[in-house]
């Protein structure tokens, strides 16, 4: 593996408090130094390093994504592995953890083992979640232990929600034995059946059943309830894919009562509202569904007063033939990871004036701490040599059709984005270079194009 | 066949851009209807109605239309068919017991097979809320809302638009937005789960009339109200009933009905139109009933058939209005009013 410098660029590391001018240096997959401009180009020189010219360009920590949905083993024609992870890197992501809603659902070492392996051929680093319970269906605990031993980071039964109060409550001591967060997708099914959208006006036009904010909120206060019960405290509780205000609100009261408690928000939730299904379209159908936009607005401030802890994009590939379906029958979600980065530097950034260091914080430092992954968010010497070097001047156009997933459902097809990603490092190894002759497709600013050449 | 049509586009299933839909000519929902729009279907409907049988046969003859059924329907297949023969098209009826879409067809590939053999428009009942706007899209043929789900039923709408015009001795010409000026409308029992309802609801006040809806809030909830202007909640029948010159009753869905329990003795009690009720609260209203009637529940043998029941009418109107749709849907509109479909359209898309 080929060291490299990457100079020139401006370093945004929350894990370092770094926002200045440094060049950094990656060797055997690690990040060997980092220093003002200049002062590394003697060490470049002995390890014969490639020099990657950043000027103008932002360095970060590669984006760490704690909610992914990859679809193997069992669903290769949505998604691999290999295709997700390379949509991924090009979304500026090291880091995904995968969900383990696969065929069969992954509540095994040997599963947790497979989809680690280098044969999956990834462009990011995969850190699998294991589920909960066996089979996720809620009734007995999977070897939390063992799993851990075998590379998982947490456990869920992500998209089948824990409802019984005994098993949250075994899941939740047991994991803290083991040092794994419980990660809950809060859904209270009995009040959801047959349900397709958020409840309110709109689904009433549309003749549509709608999920109730308190499907969301009421599990997401049981399970803080079965979290300030348990003894010993260490538990930790993740909230996936808020999306309600009433949820937040049940979080911020529980966080002053000292709860290990974390959550993350989706892109989809605070740019989007359930107005974007529009005409029944089927790419903005998603669960937890695109909410009313107070909703959506409580999530940005959830954002902006850092009640929220991270950003994770609940990427949820699936077919044409089956988002081209009736909108009740079309499965839910969205993919996410090529999308986050533009649609977040251009909300949160631009328009509400979040920092570089606070969006990095969101999108990587803070995601990989909440899940421990060593070495990842944090481009400090001996941390992994994971980096995305971005324009966040470039203004774009998003394409589906461009995309590196095997699939195309998302609702942010032609849309507007701030910040091009150009290259991503995974590990010490360039996992995208950014082709502007192949992805442009004349939708680029010509602007802040082309002063470097990656 | 005539030799003189066209043959339709050859069929490329892996197209990726699926043709352009063509609003104007389908009616997924009465939203994307203009009151001008409205005004000009009544009038379609009744020069069609009032033409030489023969000499309308012609305006299409041997085109082909499809009604496509993937829920049962007495009222609005035979009408539509009907009205459809009546202009002379050649009809198919495809209904999900007897067709590939027991075997799992998409609703997809049957528009897309529907359209390779010729067809020119598609009626659609379907059980799915939007299932229409897949179809559309999918096919880009004109396509007819027939009732989706808890949806929509645009001709349902329409169709007691004019019989309400007919009894109330209103003139279906003049300015659409007062077309029902001053007239209440109240339609009683489960809203929730009606495709009748919404369509009303939403077409109606734009004529001028003001709808109440009436029904207990497991079938009526209070965000009906924001359907849009126009509408109020009354949970009173009798209270409901003073006020109206228009009474619509209900069928209770128990087919959609889904963890909703409701008492059905006390929902008869509270909600049946019984002729004392009637003679009481509302002695010179019409009553409707879109169909099926479940007599003896949410409403009377006696007021079903009774004098103030305009229901068969319902019925007949309900064969011009079609006419008139299909009439719509095959025939380009001339340039002047392209002015007009644009507005619609943006609409619909609102």
């Amino acid at each position: 593996m080929k060291a490299i410098l990457i100079r020139g660029g401006h370093l945004v590391d929350p894990s370092a408090g770094v926002d200045a001018a440094r060049d950094v240096l990656l060797k055997e997959g690690k990040v060997a130094a980092i220093e003002p401009p200049g002062k590394l180009t003697a060490a470049a020189k002995q390890v014969d390093a490639e020099i990657v010219d950043a000027a103008g360009l932002v360095v970060a920590p590669g984006l760490v994504d704690i909610h992914v949905h990859l679809r193997e083993p069992g669903q290769g024609y949505k998604e691999t592995i290999a295709t997700g992870t390379a949509a991924a890197a090009a979304g500026g992501f090291t880091t995904v953890c995968a969900m383990p809603n696969t065929i069969p659902v992954n509540d095994s070492v040997e599963t947790t083992r497979w989809m680690q392996s280098a044969e999956r051929n990834p462009s990011a680093r995969v850190f699998p979640i294991a589920a909960a319970t066996r089979g996720s269906m809620g009734e007995a605990l999977t070897e939390y232990g063992s799993l851990k031993a075998a590379g998982a980071v947490a456990v869920s039964d992500d998209g089948k929600p824990i409802l019984g109060e005994a098993i949250m409550h075994q899941a939740l001591a047991a994991a803290a034995r083991a040092g794994l967060p419980v990660i809950q997708h809060a859904e209270d099914t009995r009040m959801t059946g047959g349900c397709s959208m958020n409840a309110g006006a709109l689904a009433f036009r549309l003749g549509l059943r709608g999920m109730p904010v308190a499907a969301e909120a009421g599990l997401v206060e049981r399970d803080l309830r079965l979290l300030a019960e348990l003894k010993g405290g260490r538990a930790h509780l993740h909230i996936a894919h808020l999306s309600t205000a009433a949820a937040l609100d049940a979080v911020r009261k529980s966080r002053r009562n000292g709860l290990h408690i974390s959550c993350e928000v989706a892109p989809h939730h605070f740019v989007l509202t359930e107005s974007a299904v529009g005409e029944y379209n089927t790419n903005a159908k998603m669960n937890p569904p695109l909410r009313a936009e107070s909703d959506r607005k409580a999530m940005l401030e959830g954002l902006l007063d850092g009640s929220i802890d991270c950003i994770a994009t609940d990427h949820a590939p699936h077919a044409i033939h089956e988002k081209e379906q009736e909108f009740e029958r079309a499965p839910n979600g969205i993919t996410g990871l090529e999308s986050a980065l533009g649609l977040t530097l251009d909300l949160l950034h631009r328009k509400h004036k979040v920092s570089l260091s606070r969006l990095i914080t969101l999108l990587s430092t803070q995601p990989a701490n909440l899940l421990n992954l060593r070495g990842r968010g944090s481009l400090t010497p001996g941390a992994c040599a994971d980096v995305v070097i971005f324009d966040p001047k470039a203004e774009w156009t998003f394409r589906a059709s461009a995309t590196r997933s095997k699939s195309t459902n998302t609702p942010f097809d032609g849309w507007p984005m701030l910040g091009r990603v150009r290259m991503t490092i995974s590990e010490g190894r360039v996992v995208y270079r950014w082709e502007p002759s192949a992805s442009a497709e004349g939708s680029d600013a010509s602007a802040s194009q082309e002063r470097v050449r990656l | 066949m005539t030799p003189t049509k066209a043959i339709p586009e050859p069929v490329r299933v892996a197209t990726p851009n699926p043709p352009a839909r063509d609003c104007s000519r389908s009616l997924l929902s009465v939203t994307s209807l203009g009151v001008e729009d409205v005004s000009a279907i009544l009038r379609l409907a009744t020069e069609l109605e009032s033409e030489e049988p023969t000499l309308r046969a012609r305006r299409l003859a041997h085109r082909r239309i499809a009604l496509l059924f993937y829920e049962s329907s007495t009222r609005t297949r035979t009408s539509f068919e009907l009205a459809a023969k009546g202009l002379g098209a050649d009809t198919a009826l495809i209904s999900s017991q007897s067709s590939s879409i027991e075997k799992g067809e998409s609703l997809k590939d049957t528009g897309i097979t529907l359209r390779a053999l010729g067809a020119e428009c598609i009626i659609l009942r379907h059980l799915s809320s939007g299932a229409p706007y897949l179809l559309a899209q999918a096919t880009g043929l004109p396509v007819l809302n027939a009732g989706d789900g808890m949806h929509e039923h645009p001709s349902q709408a329409l169709l007691d638009l004019r019989t309400m015009l007919q009894a109330l001795r209103r003139p279906e010409e003049g300015p659409g937005e007062t077309l029902l000026k001053g007239v209440t409308v109240a339609i009683t029992g489960d809203i929730l789960h009606s495709r009748v309802a919404r369509s009303n609801a939403l077409l109606l006040p734009r004529l001028g009339a003001h709808v109440i809806l009436c029904g207990p809030p497991a079938l009526l909830p209070d965000v009906a109200l924001e359907l849009g202007p126009g509408i109020s909640i009354e949970r009173d029948f009798d209270r409901a009933l003073k006020q109206a010159k228009v009474v619509m009753m209900l069928r209770i869905q128990k087919e959609r009905l889904t963890g909703v329990h409701i008492d059905l003795d006390e929902y008869t009690a509270r909600y049946q139109l019984h002729r004392q009720r009637l003679l009481a609260s509302a002695p010179e209203a019409i009553v409707m009933h879109p169909g099926p009637m479940i007599r003896g529940l949410e409403i009377s043998s006696e007021v079903a058939d009774g004098p103030q029941s305009v229901i068969a009418e319902q019925v007949r109107n309900g064969v011009a209005i079609r006419m008139a749709l299909i009439q719509r849907a095959l025939t380009p509109e001339p340039q002047p009013q392209a002015k007009g479909r644009a507005t619609a359209k943006k609409r619909g898309r609102a």
